[in-house]
């Protein structure tokens, strides 16, 4: 998002906070969020993608939406669902129309694709939807395919391969020259994000912990404007708590809300847009003529990427205070954390519980339960490993986000296994607090900088550059 | 619950108060006009090695290098403006257009870097240290402005390479460095009598709305990104991009006599600006101003019997050569004509830029000519 979007989308929050009242608070916030996800996706060099996108991320989150719902009984009443998504339908229409506006045209990156397509489309989608509806008895048997179908689109993101393969298909659809195809094309705007909440769902639908949501409820929650681009990961049933609380606007809240906008518009565009000038990447990595500039760049790198995130992340919750919803804390002061189990409770915090919610817990139950159980050292390295390489993979499918994953498993482990050791032997430290506090220090500085030396695989493109950059940086 | 009355007065208070604070914090700003001084405020040469060469960068992420237009700022961020010349050190100033400065050379290849790579010492032992102050565009104005600027900094000799695109009327005052520092090309014009118009309309004079906070938010934050560029320079080195691949200088040629807007047969003394030559050699007052005609690329490829490269046709340079020997004699400037000296295997890009095996034969004849002038009390 550019200073530009978040500035506008501020001003249409605090315009729908101050019109929004009762039913159409919940109605502005859905609408808003159909806006800004066509109006956020970036373009592609594929014809009329940055419409087609968009439109995807709706039609997955409404078909997610018809195979989590409750079973309803038979004379349960749809016309809440069909209001939705009618509404849906004509804001998706509304913006391919603005082909035909001549220079007001258009809302997207480029011009929207001809109308009858769309109508097409439009139309393809809701027989499917609302033939699963109608004719599957139990649509939540169809969750697992759409685990599998999330999975497989965010395989075809991440993995270069698919996503070339996907652009070649994509661009022989559209007329274009394949051998141009590049995983680059296909640039899905909050998809990551998206892919997580749906996840949530599939799997809360399937162990009967998700909540019963409206369709209108379950669409807010997934695209909610704010955290589109860069999270937070919230949770169905903590968010649509507040969606249902009684709002009324406060001038307080929206200067909280404005406060913390501006928090983060300062850490992103002044702080960490400053560090990227000077920040660590590909091209400089082996420019570094001595290891203490070596390290001033990774230095630069590693609280860019604090302050670009966590101000995306204040921003975010910002932008949601205007709308009367508190979205969950992302980062807690990382940087200053005595051991890096506390960092990751501290780091991304919202993804991290995801996995350790959705991966770590149920793979340790399962390692636990086994007739011949593991030793409780090996099931924790087995669950640390296995979370945080998915966690690396998640950001790519490369060897780097691989050896990143790694690195930090191996810190996860080795911490854990030190804090299981001194638990008893440090305890003496408790009686002096000096030595405690400089233990303390001692461990806020060790953390700091693995996690900084980890960001060398996190920022690089190939393992020989971040081995290139391990050797100035100890200059071997 | 909180009370929507003074929630109101309170949002109303904080947005009035911002408001107050914004347009006292611009008024004052365009008031104080605190940009030189700001531009004064530099890491380079305390906590950063000051640059090699003036800033200027058309790719600034690569280059970690900016163009900017504040002159305060530029020098600041120089070696030359770390602090007083040093007792035993001779020191050279070298001033020109973007073969000086060094284009698509690194820094340690320019031509002031192999003077000093060569460790002249004059014969009274003083260290000769030449300093890169070319700037990469081609107008003599340009480097009277420079000059005027140089000078501050207890130059020994200054060397003014010059070549005949710097010198026709229409090429003085389109630096976009010039038209961003009026004030100080217009008192040169003025004191010197140049033949140049003070009121040139392409001069920019900020309103009180540029001279705000906002109005000088580029200006600011050019100041920011040549402080952190500092630091990209520092730990690489690097103070330009210089692709592998270029469009090297142009072998055959138009059968195009015309030189700007001047046709042949006659070049006249009164179609160049040698009275901004003159002027320079003026403002270094006592100060050995050694003017070099720097060498350019000879072609030999089609229509070469009518020009010699992209820049000049034969018939305008050859009595630009004249005119400026002439001009030398006539007013006793120290001139040294190296036109043919380096071999046209040696230009890259252009007719005036050379490799960096060229600018060391360059630096070889530069250095021993003026060591010898020197040494013989010229």
């Amino acid at each position: 998002m550019t200073l530009a979007h978040i500035l506008l989308l501020a001003a249409a929050a605090l315009l729908a906070a101050l019109l929004g009242r009762g039913r159409w608070r919940g109605r502005l916030m859905l609408g808003l969020s159909i806006l800004a996800l066509y109006w956020l996706q970036p373009s592609t060099p594929i014809r009329h993608l940055d419409f087609w996108l968009p439109t995807a991320s709706l039609a997955l989150t409404i078909g997610v939406w018809v195979v989590t719902r409750p079973p309803a009984p038979e004379a349960a009443d749809l016309r809440p669902a069909l209001m939705t998504a009618a509404t849906i339908t004509l804001v998706v229409v509304a913006i391919a129309l603005t082909r035909y506006l001549g220079w007001a045209c258009c809302l997207t990156a480029s011009r929207p694709p001809g109308i009858l397509s769309v109508l097409l489309a439009l139309g393809l989608a809701a027989a499917i939807g609302s033939g699963v509806a109608r004719f599957v008895p139990n649509p939540a048997r169809l969750a697992a395919s759409f685990s599998l179908l999330v999975v497989g689109l965010f395989l075809m993101m991440k993995v270069e391969l698919f996503g070339e393969a996907a652009s070649a298909g994509l661009r022989a659809l559209t007329g274009q020259p394949a051998d141009q195809a590049s995983a680059l094309d296909l640039r899905w705007l909050g998809f990551s994000y998206l892919a997580f909440r749906l996840l949530h769902a599939l799997r809360d639908r399937a162990s009967g912990r998700l909540p019963a949501l409206s369709l209108q409820e379950f669409v807010t929650y997934a695209l909610f404007f704010p955290a589109l681009t860069a999270g937070p990961i919230d949770r169905s049933d903590r968010f649509v708590k507040d969606l249902r609380q009684p709002f009324s606007f406060s001038a307080s809240e929206a200067l909280e809300g404005g406060k913390r906008i501006v928090v983060g518009l300062f850490k992103k565009f002044a702080l960490a847009d400053t560090l990227a000038l000077i920040a660590l990447n590909r091209v400089n990595a082996a420019q570094t003529t001595s290891a203490f500039w070596a390290w001033m760049l990774l230095y630069a790198y590693a609280w860019r990427l604090y302050l670009d995130f966590s101000g995306y992340t204040d921003i975010a919750i910002g932008l949601g205070r205007l709308f009367g919803v508190r979205l969950p804390e992302n980062f807690e002061r990382p940087y200053l954390k005595p051991n890096l189990t506390t960092f990751w409770n501290s780091w991304h915090i919202t993804l991290a519980q995801w996995f350790r919610a959705y991966f770590f817990n149920p793979l340790t139950r399962a390692l636990r339960s086994r007739p011949r159980p593991l030793p409780a050292a090996l099931i924790i390295l087995i669950g640390q490993v296995g979370t945080m390489l998915l966690i690396g993979l998640w950001h790519g499918v490369t060897w780097n986000f691989v050896a990143w994953g790694a690195w930090h498993a191996a810190g996860l482990f080795v911490h854990n296994r030190w804090a299981e050791f001194a638990r008893a032997r440090l305890s003496a430290l408790d009686r002096a607090p000096v030595l405690k506090r400089a233990a303390r220090l001692a461990g806020v500085a060790l953390t700091f900088h693995y996690v900084t030396l980890g960001w060398v695989w996190f920022a690089l493109p190939s393992p020989d550059l971040s081995q290139t950059v391990f050797q100035r940086l100890f200059g071997l | 619950m909180s009370d929507p009355r003074s929630d109101f007065r309170f949002a109303r208070n904080v947005i009035l108060k911002a408001l107050l604070l914004f347009l006292g914090v611009n008024a004052g700003f365009a008031f104080l006009d605190p940009l030189p001084q700001l531009g004064r405020l530099s890491a380079y040469n305390v906590l950063l090695p000051g640059r090699l060469r003036l800033p200027y960068g058309e790719n600034p992420e690569r280059a970690y290098n900016l163009s900017l237009f504040q002159l305060d700022a530029m020098f600041a961020s120089h070696e030359i403006a770390a602090g007083p010349k040093p007792p035993g050190e001779y020191r050279v100033v070298l001033i020109g257009d973007s073969s000086a400065w060094g284009f698509r050379l690194k820094a340690d290849e320019t031509l002031t870097a192999q003077i000093n790579a060569a460790g002249y010492t004059t014969r009274d032992g003083r260290r000769v240290r030449a300093y890169n102050l070319g700037y990469p565009i081609m107008s003599l104005a340009k480097d009277l402005l420079i000059l005027d600027w140089a000078v501050r900094y207890q130059p020994d000799l200054i060397v003014w390479m010059v070549t005949l695109e710097s010198f026709p009327y229409d090429k003085q005052l389109f630096p976009p460095l010039l038209q961003h520092n009026p004030t100080p090309i217009q008192s040169l014009i003025t004191t010197y009598q140049l033949h140049l118009n003070p009121n040139d309309p392409s001069f920019i004079h900020p309103s009180l709305w540029d001279r705000t906070l906002v109005g000088q938010r580029r200006a600011l934050a050019d100041l920011l990104r040549l402080q952190l560029y500092g630091v990209m320079w520092a730990a690489t080195g690097i103070d330009q991009d210089i692709p592998e691949k270029f469009t090297p200088r142009m072998e055959d040629l138009p059968a195009d006599q015309a030189f700007h807007n001047l046709q042949p047969p006659t070049l006249a003394e009164q179609d160049l600006v040698f009275d901004v030559l003159n002027a320079g050699v003026q403002r270094a007052g006592d100060l050995p101003v050694w003017i070099v005609n720097e060498p350019m690329f000879v072609s030999q490829g089609q229509n070469s019997d009518i020009r010699y490269n992209f820049f000049y046709p034969r018939w305008a340079y050859d009595q630009y050569r004249a005119l400026l020997a002439a001009q030398s004699q006539k007013n006793g400037w120290r001139y040294l004509d190296l036109w043919d000296a380096i071999p046209s295997t040696e230009f890259t890009d252009s007719a005036v830029h050379l490799t960096p095996s060229g600018t060391a034969q360059l630096a070889a004849r530069v250095g021993a000519a003026m060591l010898e002038a020197v040494d013989a009390g010229h």
